[in-house]
């Protein structure tokens, strides 16, 4: 992940110029979005995305994800904040002077315009020499592969086909940044897998910032050198791909990245102090780097873990000392191909879990009474 | 007459094309289905060939009547010649009449396509209640009966002395003719993707730029048609000119009106086919620009 | 209202607005505002203009007789209308639009085009006349006749609209499930137009209470409808206050049934006409 601080002077990041290849620094400081609903659409969002990154704002619909990116974008205005490229404001700057490239899920191409006019629409827009237009305009259409297509009108191509126009017109002009609203939305799944390695491949041949907005949490896995995921119109978390699995601070986190088995915590005073909570009617141990910062001490919390980190033992004397264990019954076996799981009813029975199952422990079937156990270090005490 | 659709269903009680058997075989009935050849009835096809007919029948009646001799109004006219279209040309009450009308037609849809076409802009951008309440209110004209409307606007105008002007019926046919413009640039902008204005100005064209080279090229067609609507429409309009007339000022309507009511002029029959063959030309030529852009 | 004013910002796009609300103030707005203060008299209230409606003994019998007569349009044109658009439904895309042009070229014909025709097929010695021995020139039939043709296009677009949407295999569930054709139809068919059948049933009618040239031109001066009683107040009368008063009548009437039929058929109105049938023949 880049994190060198660009230093290119503010004035020309304002003034829309052309940047250079080494990507635009983009900072949200103190963001908020008021349509006048009872709930604000972005609530006091700070967020540094490094020259070169590829950030990608994930969450659930209506989370503010898309609005945050509409206000860099400059479609929306700000109710309170500031937006800043390469250090230099952009906050009140229209959307034509920021000089940002833009995908969107329906494609957006003008309909009445052929391939080739749709990509030389931004160089027409900055009065570039014919000769000079074409020659761009070329280039970017072998750069997705589309060459030859340069006379048919949008309508003439495939969805995929589509949104690699939409691509060529959105990076022909050297943007400060490419900004992508659920650009794969729209395709089908085998299309979507290949137009990823193409965004990838692209985003590291350009070296400049990209930010993608996706609710699909495998896509976001999939591409984002960081993820900022939202949640209400907050901030959850933000970090790695990686961090956000291993580490959730909050249950939000841990559910949308993937599955988790989720133990209620009603006093998480143990956890804060780095010794054990209670969980039904036993104590499970608790390491203090495993806590989330976020647990309020005292307040109620959650344990989660991986269903890849629990282990089945058939007689309670196998689980390893130091290890969490609680009882469990198996409700359901379930075969996916490479691997299996199998859903137990945990404790007294009041909370489901899953785990993925170890070759060695494919002997076990539905009914059977069994101790689900993990280590502590896997384990996550997590901010509800 | 409510029934027909029923006996006309593919499980009709004698299929015309099924063989006289009383159990047809399963897969016969299932084909025939799936062919889509279920009949429909001959007295309903005839049914509505009647009522094809009724529908165009003042139209294509008026046309040969206009061939007619310059005497009556018998039908068929005994025999054919241009005296009625020779009578059209000469006279100067009826070549005056028709520049009037050709002149507010123009001037009531200029105007009315200008203000329309903001309207519709801005009401497609704009939400809430008021901006529905707006619509609503524009859209008075074409439900509320021209007569209230002539009505109130006669008396209105008198006191103003727009009574018998050209300026008094500009006004009021582009009144009129708003909801018009309205219906057909709204209708062009709802197929109109506002992404389009996002990603232009992404690509760096300001709002103006942006009107000129994605909005206009796009709802054009939309607003063309709207402008014929218009044209059409004051062109047309009788209620609200009877109301406006003077013998000074009088639009084309108003002297057809007069020559039924109380000249009995022939020459109506030259006029009346030479606004249908118009108006006909202008509406299909708008469908066929419509069809043409659309293929591409 | 406040919290709507911050969020819209004032935006400029309202002053896209102004020209046609400015437009349509001056020149129907006001004029329909003085007629109502009209009607409520000018210096003092009154409500003598509305009672005079109910009591000169001319108003109601005209106000009966017109609807009367729209409600006889509506059924022609509800009864030539269905199997026109069931038809429309059945057939192929070259004949439909081929329909679609026939039932839209009352539209573009010329009002007085049209009136004037049915003047010379409806008159003494006219084809009507020759053929079937009856002249209904200057009769109430004339002007339903020549009243239908014109609004039948008002019946048969949001009638076309409502069937072209029904799942016809219905039908052959129906009949699947013992029911009778004509039953099948009256349960299964009818029900689902229905929409449609309202909305085009309030439409004609309401546009018909409104027709002013027709009757003019067709009609007996003895059989006025209510468009020529209210010119007649206007023009010759100078009762301009009375006009004012039967006015408003007629117009609170129209508006409130053209909402209801809109609030039934959805998107089917008069207001559609325009963009349905230009959508439609693309389509």
């Amino acid at each position: 992940m880049p994190t060198t601080h660009a230093t290119t002077p503010a004035a020309k990041a304002a003034a829309g110029a052309v940047s250079t290849r080494s990507g635009t620094q983009i900072r949200l400081t103190d963001v908020s979005k008021d349509f006048g609903l009872p709930e604000p659409a972005v609530d006091n969002i700070s967020l540094t995305i490094e020259p070169g990154e590829f950030m990608t704002l994930l969450g659930p619909s209506g989370s503010g994800k898309t609005t945050t990116l509409n206000l860099i974008a400059g479609f929306e205005t700000l109710t309170t904040g500031s937006i800043l490229f390469n250090g230099g404001d952009v906050s009140s700057l229209p959307p034509h002077k920021r000089n940002l490239g833009m995908l969107f899920q329906n494609y957006a191409l003008f309909p009445h315009l052929t391939v080739a006019q749709n990509v030389a629409y931004p160089l027409r827009e900055r009065k570039l020499p014919k000769a000079e237009i074409a020659e761009k305009v070329g280039q970017v259409l072998e750069l997705v592969q589309l060459t030859g297509r340069d006379s048919h009108y949008p309508s003439q191509l495939s969805g995929g086909q589509q949104q690699r126009v939409a691509l060529a017109r959105a990076i022909v002009f050297d943007p400060n940044a490419l900004l992508l609203d659920e650009p794969l939305g729209a395709l089908d799944r085998n299309l979507r897998g290949t137009l990823q390695q193409e965004i990838q491949r692209i985003h590291r041949e350009l070296g400049s910032t990209f930010v993608f907005v996706t609710h699909d949490q495998e896509e976001a896995m999939h591409l984002s050198d960081r993820i900022a995921l939202f949640n209400k119109g907050r901030l959850e978390q933000v970090g790695t791909p990686e961090a956000l699995y291993a580490a959730p601070e909050t249950l939000f986190t841990a559910r949308f990245l993937g599955d988790s088995n989720v133990f209620d915590i009603a006093d998480s005073g143990g956890a804060t102090s780095g010794s054990a909570v209670a969980w039904e009617d036993r104590t499970l141990s608790v390491e203090a780097g495993t806590v989330s910062p976020r647990v309020a001490a005292g307040a109620s919390a959650a344990l989660v873990v991986r269903p890849e980190d629990v282990r089945i033992a058939t007689t309670p004397d196998a689980v390893p000392a130091g290890a969490n264990h609680v009882s469990a019954t198996v409700r359901q076996l379930d075969y996916l191909g490479s691997y299996r799981t199998a859903v137990l009813a945990l404790g007294g029975g009041g909370t489901v879990g899953r785990a993925r199952l170890a070759p060695q422990e494919d002997d076990l079937r539905v009914g059977q009474a069994v101790t689900a156990w993990w280590h502590v270090g896997r384990q996550c005490v997590v901010a509800v | 007459m409510t029934l027909h659709p029923t006996q006309s269903s593919p499980v009709g009680e004698r299929p015309v094309t099924a063989p006289p058997s009383k159990s047809p075989p399963v897969t016969r009935r299932i084909r025939r289905r799936v062919r889509g050849v279920d009949p429909i009835p001959w007295w309903l096809k005839l049914f509505v060939a009647l009522v094809a007919v009724y529908l165009i029948l003042p139209t294509v009646f008026v046309i040969p009547m206009s061939f007619g001799s310059t005497r009556s109004f018998a039908f068929p006219p005994k025999n054919l010649t241009f005296d009625l279209y020779r009578n059209f040309f000469s006279d100067e009450r009826w070549l005056t009449s028709l520049q009037n009308s050709v002149v507010v037609g123009l001037l009531a849809a200029l105007i009315a396509t200008v203000v329309g076409t903001a309207a519709a802009v801005g009401l497609h951008h704009l939400r809430g209640k008021p901006a529905q309440i707006i619509r609503a209110l524009l859209m008075v004209p074409l439900v509320a009966p021209a007569i209230v409307i002539a009505v109130a606007v006669y008396i209105s105008f008198l006191k103003w002395h727009l009574v018998g002007t050209l300026q008094g019926y500009v006004l009021a046919h582009a009144a009129i003719a708003v909801p018009f413009v309205l219906v057909a640039v709204t209708s062009s902008l709802s197929n109109f993707d506002s992404n389009l204005l996002r990603a232009s100005a992404s690509l760096g064209a300001s709002p103006s730029r942006t009107f000129r080279r994605v909005t206009m090229p796009l709802i054009g067609k939309g607003i063309l048609s709207g402008a014929v609507f218009a044209f059409v429409t004051s062109f047309d309009e009788v209620v609200i000119a009877l109301f406006l007339r003077d013998p000074t000022f009088q639009t084309m309507p108003v002297q057809m009106y007069n020559s039924v009511t109380y000249e009995i002029d022939p020459t109506m029959a030259a006029a009346s086919s030479l606004v249908v063959v118009v108006v006909t030309v202008v509406c299909l030529g708008l469908q066929l620009l419509g069809s043409r852009t659309k293929k591409r | 209202m406040t919290a709507w004013i911050k969020r819209q910002r004032l935006s400029p796009l309202w002053l896209l607005l102004l020209p046609a609300l400015g437009l349509l103030t001056a020149i129907l707005l006001i004029p329909l505002a003085q007629s109502f203060v009209r009607s409520i008299g000018e210096s003092a209230w009154t409500s003598q203009h509305y009672e005079n409606l109910f009591t000169d003994g001319v108003t109601l019998t005209v106000l009966w007789r017109t609807a009367w007569i729209s409600a006889v349009v509506t059924v022609v044109t509800l009864a030539c209308g269905y199997p026109y658009a069931y038809l429309m439904t059945r057939v192929g895309p070259r004949m439909r639009g081929l329909l679609l042009v026939l039932v839209l070229i009352p539209f573009w014909t010329s009002v007085m085009a049209r009136n004037f025709a049915w003047i010379l097929i409806l008159q003494r010695d006219g084809p009507v006349d020759d053929f079937f021995g009856v002249v209904f020139y200057g009769t109430a039939t004339g002007v339903t006749i020549a009243m239908s043709q014109v609004l039948l296009p008002f019946m048969v677009l949001p009638l076309y609209s409502a069937l072209s949407g029904i799942d016809r295999r219905l039908l052959l569930a129906a009949r699947g499930l013992g029911s009778h054709p004509v039953k099948a139809f009256w349960k299964v068919y009818w029900p689902l137009s229905r929409g449609g059948v309202v909305a085009g049933v309030i439409l004609v009618f309401t546009l018909a209470l409104g027709f002013y040239v027709t009757p003019a031109l067709l009609g007996s001066p003895q059989q006025s409808l209510v468009a020529q009683l209210l010119a007649q107040r206007t023009t010759q009368l100078l009762d301009f206050a009375g006009a004012g008063a039967l006015g408003m009548v007629v117009l609170v009437v129209t508006l409130v049934l053209v909402a209801w039929a809109n609030r039934v058929g959805g998107k089917v109105s008069s207001l559609g006409i325009v963009p349905t049938t230009s959508a439609k023949e693309e389509e």
